[in-house]
């Protein structure tokens, strides 16, 4: 029996820590690699719809975003609840009057080189539950301004009956 | 002569280090990836130009709208998005040549020679009250309906699936299976 008996008495052998820097490491390797630097913070609520026949952006810097959804808590009081287009980092103010569309797409293609520029697409993230009215005045604003190579931004997943 | 000692660097503080920048990355980035369906939207047509000549022939366009209860109509036909893929498969095919079905054109496409190519549109239309999951429901369903018609003549022609083709052929096969969806111009958006 004697060999049951525990030698320590209750005291617990100190654990190696030494390899815990590389582990540490290895973790923020994966993390550089497999993410993107956040473009900017999306102040509405987006959850884009889902869709199996999806394709992938090709060129992550010619890509334009419009995110549309209802404000996020702390923005409710401003802008209310109702759906809202976010641009750059601004809650457009009305959404009768698109104007601000039109500056934003002319000052991005501002960024994007000459050469590119007819290659220039931009991401429509709107939210599954927003009404297509505000995204179909969108889209007539983006003719009015011939961007015209657009993306839904959809995730994948089994399509919702 | 001693031998000189090499001081050891503290290294117990490494990994606090480390799991700053670790902390420092979760916050900044982001994960998502960038996906969605690419659509092309048809330039503004100029204001002195004609209604007529935007005509198509009746039996070539097939009209799917969304009503504000994300109800579905396709053909004059209401049914279930489930059912939709069949439908446009039917109608691009037009395995029997009805005369109410689109008409096929024989074009020579590059690569394979003579091919009949259907001349149907798909004209996509909806409400100002359908919601985006219904929209991009239907339109996930027509691209795969056209996906799957391009696999099938891949198939048919080369004996691989289309995204296993070269670009040469996958050109071929695009101009043989076009995807023509027309997002119609909304009725009721006011003139500026």
């Amino acid at each position: 029996m004697a060999k049951f008996i525990k030698e320590n008495k209750g005291e617990l052998p100190q654990m190696n820590t030494s390899s815990l820097p590389d582990i540490v490491f290895i973790i923020l390797m994966f993390f550089m690699v497999c993410t993107s630097m956040r473009q900017n913070e999306t102040k509405v609520r987006v959850r884009t719809p889902q869709a199996s026949e999806i394709a992938k952006l090709d060129r992550k810097d010619l890509a334009t975003y419009i995110y549309i959804g209802t404000p996020s808590q702390q923005y409710q009081k401003e802008y209310g609840t109702d759906s809202r287009i976010q641009l750059n980092d601004v809650i457009c103010k009305d959404n009768s009057d698109l104007s601000p569309i039109r500056d934003f797409i002319a000052s991005e293609r501002e960024k994007i080189s000459e050469v590119d520029r007819p290659f220039m697409q931009v991401n429509i993230k709107a939210d599954q539950d927003t009404r297509m009215g505000i995204i179909t005045d969108v889209k007539q604003e983006l003719r009015r301004c011939s961007a015209l190579k657009i993306m839904y931004g959809a995730r994948k997943g089994g399509v919702q009956k | 002569m001693a031998k000189k000692k090499v001081p050891e660097i503290n290294g117990s503080s490494m990994a606090d280090i480390a799991f700053i920048a670790l902390i420092f990355f979760l916050m900044v980035t982001t994960m998502d990836k960038e996906e969605g369906i690419a659509r092309q939207l048809p330039p503004i047509p100029p204001e002195d130009q004609k209604v007529e000549d935007q005509q198509v022939n009746r039996r070539n366009i097939i009209q799917v709208k969304i009503n504000s209860n994300d109800r579905l109509l396709a053909g004059g036909v209401p049914m279930d998005v489930s059912q939709l893929k069949d439908k446009i498969k039917e109608f691009m095919t037009n395995p029997n040549d009805d005369p109410n079905l689109p008409e096929k054109e024989v074009k020579e496409v590059k690569g394979i020679g003579p091919v009949p190519v259907s001349k149907g549109v798909i004209s996509l239309q909806n409400d100002r009250g359908t919601t985006y999951q219904a929209y991009i429901t239907v339109q996930n369903e027509l691209v795969k309906a056209i996906n799957e018609l391009r696999d099938d003549f891949s198939m048919r022609t080369f004996g691989k699936k289309y995204a296993k083709l070269d670009e040469e052929q996958q050109d071929a096969v695009r101009e043989a299976v076009p995807q023509r969806i027309s997002e119609a111009e909304p009725k009721d958006v006011k003139k500026r």
